[in-house]
Parts: structure tokens; C-alpha cells; sequence
């Protein structure tokens, strides 16, 4: 299992060197002048030559490439203009509270996707299933952002049962109970499209494995019927539903972007959207970069709890 | 056409589409409504309810005429969700069928630089686009349409690599035509169907993922506004003023949800495995619908079936797949039954403990005792107690019917549990001595093997093992040894056969192998088109077949030392059993089949130990039984 491990991560570092590159040719391609935009547009020429030169912009694009990807490596991420602070401090500051809502949206999600998949499919065509089945549309059908909203209404405004927005209340005791007041409404607003992709997949691969062979021994046994569903079947099923577990894992997170704003969460999806707004490339950059290279180690860990399930495949 | 009707078969989908067609009609007619004009700004009317005077909608912070800006922000929003979508798909589609169709080194660079940016979540691409071209409508429109390129390439990669080795292709690349034009002829109108799915299913996303960024500020700018960019606006007056988010938010939702019920039916109208219905799964025993009266108890046997009648409802259709068969099974005792694939003596033997698949399935008629208690309609809850505990089964492919991601020990010690609490070293102490009984070498170390890492012959003896777990009274066992090679294939039989002799079990063995049922049972009964044909003693029938099919069949049987004899196979094929002809079901390929053969009703008559149902046997019956 080490060796599998080992070798997963190797094959993850062409990726990461490729969402370097894409990451830093986009930005590369920028139309204008990062000076100027820093310096906005009453600089002087000397000035902006001096900040460019700065920057390292006026050396070839390849060289400028190394030397971001060398600066990275040893953890200089470049500093926010916008911000006035060290890049990897605030993407790290803010990418703890984005995991935070997103891996509190993503165990949600993974949990109720499969469960209400798994109850669909057990009793397909019936009542349970068919409720299942227009609740997952419902959910896949609705914006989250607009989703978000609503629940603030009904759940915040009207009922007053949680706060309105933020992660922290303004005065008392930063604790995890505060926290998870915070965290109810835009975590489960985050989860629903999620669990809706997540039931919908669950329930074909139930039906899948519901048909196999070695279903029906189960049931020669005189296994009860909850143990053919929740022990067989599962098992079995959770074999598909563990890669599409991982991808979903990549919506939760671009979700968390749309939750963020509404909820006002001090996330780094947030941050992103007003890096962008304010044009502050390094802080795109960074935050892109290490948003991404978390991803595919997650997909890495994917692959391995995969491996750790299914004894058939090789490691 | 035949698409447009099995979508109009499924009603969400009609509903979907209906109220889709609806929304784009809207759209289109948007500039020839009498609106207001959205982009005015009223300051003196600002927030104005619905159903205000002049303002059916109400009116936005600004005081501009919310349904106006509802249905040009409308319009605006399919337009690039549909334009994202078809850009998509039309280069997605593009770079996967050059990749899929010239494959080498092409296709290994495009696939690696799709899967890299698969690896990202999607919206950091979109954003990390939308930061470097700008916030703007047309941008993120570019956006959402590239972050859905590598979807659509690689799914129609996967097509075209089917295809490019496909006869067809082939012979169109001999016939000297170009790879444009193969491309466009051949290979194209068979991804189409495809790309069409991935549309249908992924339109609505990308109308949310467009109106995503809008509402975040990168999409349309003021004062121009797509759905997204009117939520966006008004989000600031959600708390006093959610009319005017509530507008925009539902819009989208009507729309996105209308594309993905469409989209759905478009999926299940092209996708031929959907359309047959095979995904449905079997319950947990099979459906009993008698019709008939209960046949009462003739006291015979430890097993009992007694005018069994099972069919496959299919639609319209109606497979009789066993029609009334009767046999008896006594202690100590093994009964064959033998008949070609498709006879209905598997769907009998599944019968017994309700495990035939339904759907299809259904029990019509008949009872099964076991020890004089009728399984069929029984509670399920006495039936689960009863299989593996009284009768137990044996699988044919012992691959596909041990569960893959549990030890083989395990598994037994289950099958235990299903009936007794057991504790877990006792547990092991049984599957041991279970795998021992069964001849398993090093049983201690083999209790912690997977399935996949045993060979054919010793899955088989782990099938036996778990069917012997709670000491049953009778073992069905469906064609044990079809799967196994001949020297493996006489192990188990002998094994089988000395099991049933120390521990007294009831055999039913079903096999289409006169080999097997001479080396192992005591009685056999011969299945043809749901019925039995012939019963008897087995050195009986052997020796004088009645009927003409079983005479056939024992024909089909190579003999050792016999080279020369020439193998016959039966000539034509079983009725199928939804159009069974009235009469003989044998007599389409009976050489001696006569009018009488083909009317009415043929009764199985008996004498003495044997029974046949044929009205012009081989050996008549009362000889045969002498």
C-alpha cells in the first residue's frame, strides 16, 4: 500500500507542474500592463519600467516562469498589492475557513447523496423513490447562490433561528458552537446540488450491483434484506461511487465560491472574486495554484481509500 | 420519430419540454412585447411590489420594471447558456474525435492536457479566465464554454476510439477516401447521438454556471443584466425588498429545472439500455400472484412442488417459463433435472425459495412444501428464515456469486449469522471446519482469501461450504459444475455425492449434462418449454427413454470409446415460451410428431416410478417401467 501511495504522488507532480503552467499562461496572456494596473494609469513610464523590472516582467516569458514556479517552491507566493501582505499568509488564512464550509458541505453531501440513493434504489418505482427522485432534481436544478439567499430569509430572517451571515458572531466566544451556528445554513445550501449528483449516481450504481449474482446468494443465505441492501449492495456499489465522490469534491469546492459571497464567509473564493475585480494577479495566482494542487491531493487520497476497498485492484 | 415519441412517453419530460418551449417562445417575442424599457431608471418608483400599478413584477432598487428586466435578462441568459453550451460541444467534440480518430501521440497529449484540466475544479479555471480577459457577459461565456470543452472531448474521444476501429471505418479508409472525409461520412453521424446527451444533460449547468458569474460581478455589466446579474443586484436588498431576488431566482430555477427534466428524457430516449428497462432491481422475493386454488399436500418428500407456475411479465408479454411442473425430493435422495438452457429448470429451482428475479418474475400458481409448509406466499420473514437454514442453494459461476470485496471466511460466517447469533471465534472455529468438510486445503489460511484469488474449482467448494453453513435439509444445486473444468467438474461431484451420503441431504441437482445426472442421481426429470416431459429412476430412462426429446438429448452425449458414433445435435430450437404452441411444444422438431401432437392438452402418464408425456413414445411407458 506505501508503494501505491508513493507512486500515486509521483504521477500527481506532472499534473501540478501543468496546472503551474496553465495557471501561469493565462495570466501571462493578461492584455495590458500589470504595472500599470498596480500603479494605475497617472504612473510615469520610468515608473512602471522600474516596477516591471521589479516584477521580473521584462524577462522572457519561460525564465519568468521558473523563476514564479522556484519562488513557490520555497513558499514566496509574491505579495497582494491590493492587500499589502504576503500572498501565502492571506490564501492560507483564508483557504482554513473555505475548508472548513466546503469539507462540512462535502461529509453532508457524501453522506445523504448515498444514503438517499441507496433508499431509492431499494425501493425503486415506489413512493420513497419517487420523492427521492424530484427532491434530487429540485436540488440539482436550483442556483445555490439563490438557494443561499432563500434560506437566509426563511431560516434567519423570518424564523431567526441562525445568523444571517459571517463565520464568527461580532461579540462572544469564537467556539465551535458559534461556529457551527455560523456554519449550518451555508454548508447545507452548499451541500444540495452535491447530494443531488451524488443520490442520483448512488442510486444507479445500487441498481447496478441490486442485479448481480452475488446479490441473490445473499439472499439464499437468508440474509435480511437490510444486510443485502446496506452490506452487499453498498459495499459493492460504493466501488463507482467513490470516484464520483472525488469529483463532486471539486464542485463542492467551486460552489463554496457562490456560498462565500452570499453568506459572507471570509473564504478564498471571496478572495478570489475581489482579486479578480481588483486585477491583483499574484493573489489570483497563488490562490488558484494552491486550491488546485489541494484538489488533486485529495483526488490522491480518493484513489487510495478506493484501493483500500476493493481488494481487486492492484497495488 | 421513434425518439420524439418515447419522448413524449415520458411525461416529465413532455412537462420539461413544455414549459421550456414556453420560456423560449417568451424570449423571443421579449422585443415585440408592450414592455417597459428595462435599462430606465425611476428613482421615485423604487421597490415597488408585485402587482403594483404599471409594474406587474414590482420594480428594482433603481425603480426599473422588474418583469421587463426579467424577461430581457431571460433572453440574454439562454442565449449564452446555449451559445456556451454549443461552443462547448462543438470543440469538445471536435478535439475528441481527432484525438479518438488519428489516436497515438495526438491523441496521448490532448487526453493528458484534458485530464489536466479536469484535475482542477471548475471554477477556478473559469475565474482564473474571467481575471484574465475581464469581467464581461462575452468572457464569461468564453469561460464557461472552456471549462466545459474537456468534458465534452473526452467523452467523444471515448466514442470515436470505439469507432475508428470499426469495420465500416476500415473499409471506407481501404476504399481510398480521406480522413476529412471518413470523419465527416462515418464517424461523425455516430457521435452525434452522443454529443446530443452530453448537451442535453449539461445545457443546464452551464446556464447556472453563466448566471454564477454573473451574479459574482465577472459576468454582465450594469446596466445590461442576465438572470445572475439581477440576483447579483439585488442581493443587497434581500432583507427588506425579496421580491426582487426572488424574481430573477426563481426564473432560473424554472429554467434550468425545464432543461434538466428535457434533458433526462432525451438521455433515456437515446441510451438503448434504458430504454429496454433492464435497469430494474429484483425484490427481495419474488412477486406471488396465484391464481388457481392451492394444491393440497400429497405428503410426498421432504421437498414438495407441486404444479409450480412461474412467468416473466415483460411489458405486454407474458413468457411462461414454467407451466405447471410437480416433483418431490426425498431425504438421502438426489433428483435431477435436465433439460437445454431455457427450459425453465433454473427458474423452477429459484422458485422453490422465491428467488427468481422479480420484475419479471412472478408466481402464478402451485405450492412448494418444505416438510408440508407452503413457501409460495408465505411472510417473507418466514421465507428469509428458511433459506439457507432448510434449503440452501448452490450457484453455477461461484465467481459471479460470491460477494468480491468480502473474505470467503467472512462470508460463511455470515451466512451462519443470517440464522444464529455466533460469536467471532467460534465463527472462525465453523469456517474452518465447514472449508474442511469441503476439502479445502490450509482451510485456516483460506478463510482469509477473496474470492479472486481462488481458483474456479475451490470457489465452488466455498459455494458448497456456505450452502452447508446451517446443516439444510435440502441442497438445490443450478448447474454447480457447468463452469468448471472436467477434472475439477468430478471432484465436486464427487464430493456433492458424498455429503449427500453421510449427511443424509435432499439433492435436487439441475444440469443439462445426461453424464452428470447418470454419475450422480437416483431419479431425474426431464424439462422441455416449462414442463416436464419424462420421470423416472435414472438406470431406467437410461436404459429405455420414453420420450423422444429425452432420447435426443442423450444423444447429444459423446460416450468414451465410441468415436465413431456421430453426435447428434436436435435440430431447430425450444418455442419460445410467450407464444407456446397448444399441444406437444416438442412437436416442431419431433421426427415422429403426428396432428393429435399439436392439440390440446398432453397429459403426463404414469407407471410405476416412471411418467412420461408423449403420446407416441419411444418405449411405451408401462414397458419402460418393468
Amino acid at each position: 500500500m506505501g508503494g501505491y501511495i508513493l507512486k500515486r504522488l509521483v504521477s500527481a507532480i506532472p499534473v501540478l507542474l501543468g496546472i503551474t503552467v496553465i495557471v501561469f499562461l493565462i495570466m501571462a496572456l493578461i492584455p495590458g500592463d500589470p504595472a500599470t494596473a498596480i500603479l494605475g494609469s497617472y504612473a510615469t513610464p520610468e515608473n512602471v519600467a522600474k516596477l516591471n523590472a521589479d516584477l521580473g516582467l521584462d524577462k522572457p516569458l519561460v525564465q519568468q516562469y521558473f523563476i514564479w514556479l522556484g519562488n513557490m517552491l520555497t513558499g514566496d507566493f509574491g505579495t497582494s498589492f491590493a492587500l499589502n501582505r504576503p500572498v501565502l499568509d492571506e490564501v492560507m488564512e483564508r483557504f482554513g475557513a473555505t475548508l472548513i464550509l466546503a469539507g462540512t458541505a462535502f461529509v453532508l453531501c457524501s453522506l445523504l447523496g448515498v444514503a438517499a440513493g441507496v433508499v431509492s434504489a431499494a425501493n425503486q418505482y415506489g413512493a420513497a423513490d419517487k420523492a427521492i427522485t424530484f427532491t434530487v432534481l429540485l436540488g440539482i436544478s436550483i442556483p445555490s447562490f439563490f438557494l443561499g439567499m432563500m434560506m437566509i430569509l426563511i431560516f434567519s430572517v423570518q424564523l431567526r433561528w441562525f445568523p444571517v451571515s459571517g463565520m464568527w458572531p461580532i461579540y462572544g466566544a469564537r467556539d465551535v458552537w458559534a461556529l457551527l451556528d455560523h456554519l449550518i445554513l451555508p454548508a447545507s445550501a452548499l451541500a444540495v446540488v452535491a447530494t443531488g449528483v451524488i443520490a442520483r449516481l448512488s442510486r444507479s450504481a445500487m441498481l447496478e450491483v441490486l442485479r448481480q449474482d452475488f446479490i441473490r446468494t445473499a439472499r439464499a443465505k437468508g440474509v435480511r434484506e437490510r444486510g443485502v441492501i446496506w452490506r452487499h449492495a453498498l459495499r459493492a456499489a460504493m466501488v463507482s461511487i467513490i470516484p464520483v465522490l472525488g469529483i463532486q469534491a471539486g464542485f463542492v469546492l467551486s460552489g463554496a465560491v457562490y456560498i462565500e459571497i452570499v453568506f459572507q464567509w471570509p473564504g478564498i473564493g471571496r478572495m478570489l472574486v475581489d482579486a479578480i475585480l481588483k486585477r491583483d494577479i499574484l493573489l489570483v495566482q497563488g490562490g488558484v495554484v494552491v486550491v488546485a494542487a489541494c484538489y488533486v491531493m485529495f483526488n490522491i487520497a480518493v484513489d487510495v481509500g478506493q484501493a483500500l476497498l476493493d481488494p481487486r485492484i492492484k497495488t | 420519430m421513434k425518439f420524439l415519441t418515447l419522448l413524449a412517453r415520458n411525461r416529465l419530460a413532455l412537462g420539461g419540454g413544455v414549459v421550456m418551449a414556453l420560456v423560449v417562445l417568451l424570449a423571443l417575442v421579449t422585443p415585440i412585447l408592450p414592455l417597459a424599457d428595462p435599462d430606465v431608471t425611476d428613482t421615485a418608483r423604487r421597490f415597488l411590489p408585485p402587482f403594483s400599478e404599471g409594474a406587474l413584477l414590482g420594480t428594482d432598487h433603481l425603480g426599473r420594471d422588474l418583469l421587463s428586466r426579467l424577461l430581457w435578462g431571460t433572453r440574454l441568459s439562454l442565449a449564452v447558456g446555449f451559445a456556451a453550451a454549443i461552443s462547448a460541444a462543438t470543440i469538445g467534440a471536435a478535439i475528441g474525435i481527432v484525438a479518438g480518430y488519428f489516436g497515438g501521440w495526438l491523441d496521448n497529449v490532448v487526453m493528458r492536457g484534458v485530464d489536466m484540466l479536469m484535475a482542477f475544479p471548475y471554477i477556478l479555471l473559469a475565474l482564473a479566465i474571467v481575471a484574465a480577459l475581464g469581467p464581461g457577459l462575452m468572457n464569461a461565456l468564453i469561460a464557461v464554454a472552456a471549462v466545459n470543452v474537456p468534458f465534452f472531448a473526452r467523452n467523444i474521444r471515448g466514442i470515436t476510439v470505439g469507432l475508428a476501429h470499426r469495420e465500416f471505418v476500415d473499409a471506407a479508409r481501404l476504399s481510398g477516401l480521406s480522413d476529412t472525409r471518413i470523419i465527416l461520412s462515418e464517424v461523425l453521424p455516430n457521435v452525434v447521438p452522443v454529443i446530443v446527451i452530453a448537451m442535453s444533460t449539461t445545457v443546464g449547468w452551464m446556464i447556472l454556471e453563466t448566471a454564477g458569474l454573473s451574479f459574482l460581478g465577472l459576468g454582465s455589466q450594469p446596466p445590461q443584466a442576465d438572470l445572475g446579474s439581477m440576483l447579483g443586484e439585488a442581493r443587497a436588498a434581500l432583507i427588506s425588498h425579496p421580491h426582487t431576488s426572488i424574481v430573477p431566482g426563481a426564473m432560473i430555477l424554472i429554467v434550468v429545472m425545464s432543461i434538466n427534466l428535457l434533458g433526462d428524457g432525451v438521455r433515456d430516449a437515446l441510451d438503448p439500455r434504458l430504454k429496454s428497462g433492464a435497469l430494474s432491481r429484483p425484490r427481495a422475493a419474488t412477486l406471488v400472484e396465484r391464481k388457481g386454488p392451492v394444491p393440497a399436500s400429497e405428503g410426498r418428500g421432504l421437498l414438495e412442488v407441486q404444479d409450480l407456475r412461474t412467468e416473466f411479465h415483460v411489458g405486454p408479454r407474458t413468457y411462461r417459463a414454467v407451466g405447471g411442473v410437480s416433483l418431490h425430493v426425498e431425504q438421502g435422495e438426489c433428483l435431477g433435472i435436465i433439460g437445454e438452457s431455457g427450459s425453465g429448470k433454473s427458474v423452477t429451482a429459484l422458485s422453490v425459495m422465491g428467488l427468481v428475479a422479480s420484475p419479471p418474475g412472478v408466481i402464478t400458481g402451485g405450492a412448494v412444501r418444505v416438510e408440508g409448509e407452503d413457501m409460495i406466499g408465505t411472510p417473507y420473514r418466514r421465507l428469509r428464515d428458511l433459506r439457507g437454514r432448510k434449503v440452501a442453494y448452490i450457484f453455477q459461476d461461484p465467481l459471479a456469486t460470491l460477494h468480491p470485496l468480502y473474505r470467503v471466511g467472512d462470508q460463511l460466517v455470515e451466512a451462519i449469522r443470517a440464522h444464529r447469533p455466533i460469536g467471532r471465534a467460534e465463527g472462525r472455529a465453523k469456517a474452518i471446519e465447514l472449508l474442511e468438510a469441503v476439502r479445502i486445503p490450509n482451510a485456516a489460511k483460506r478463510i482469509s482469501d477473496y474470492p479472486h484469488e481462488l481458483s474456479g474449482g475451490m470457489r465452488q467448494r466455498i459455494g458448497i461450504a456456505m450452502a452447508l453453513a446451517n446443516d439444510p435439509d435440502v441442497i438445490i444445486a443450478d448447474e454447480p459444475t457447468t463452469a468448471l473444468d472436467v477434472t475439477v467438474q468430478a471432484q465436486i461431484l464427487s464430493l456433492l455425492d458424498d455429503l449427500r451420503r453421510s449427511r443424509g441431504l435432499a439433492i435436487v441437482f439441475i444440469t443439462h449434462d445426461f453424464g452428470v445426472v447418470a454419475q450422480l442421481c437416483d431419479r431425474v426429470a426431464v424439462m422441455y418449454a416449462g414442463r416436464i416431459v419424462e420421470e423416472g429412476p435414472t438406470a431406467s430412462i437410461l436404459e429405455t427413454p420414453c420420450h423422444p426429446y429425452t432420447a435426443r438429448l442423450m444423444a447429444c452425449v459423446p460416450e468414451l470409446g465410441e468415436g465413431r458414433r456421430r453426435l447428434e445435435a436436435i435440430p431447430g430450437l425450444p418455442p419460445a415460451v410467450d407464444k407456446l404452441p397448444p399441444g406437444c411444444a416438442f412437436a416442431d422438431r419431433c421426427a415422429k410428431a403426428r396432428a393429435e401432437c399439436r392439440q390440446g392438452e398432453i397429459a403426463l402418464s404414469r407407471a410405476g416410478p416412471r411418467a412420461v408425456r408423449c403420446l407416441y413414445p419411444e418405449t411405451p411407458v408401462m414397458e419402460a417401467a418393468q
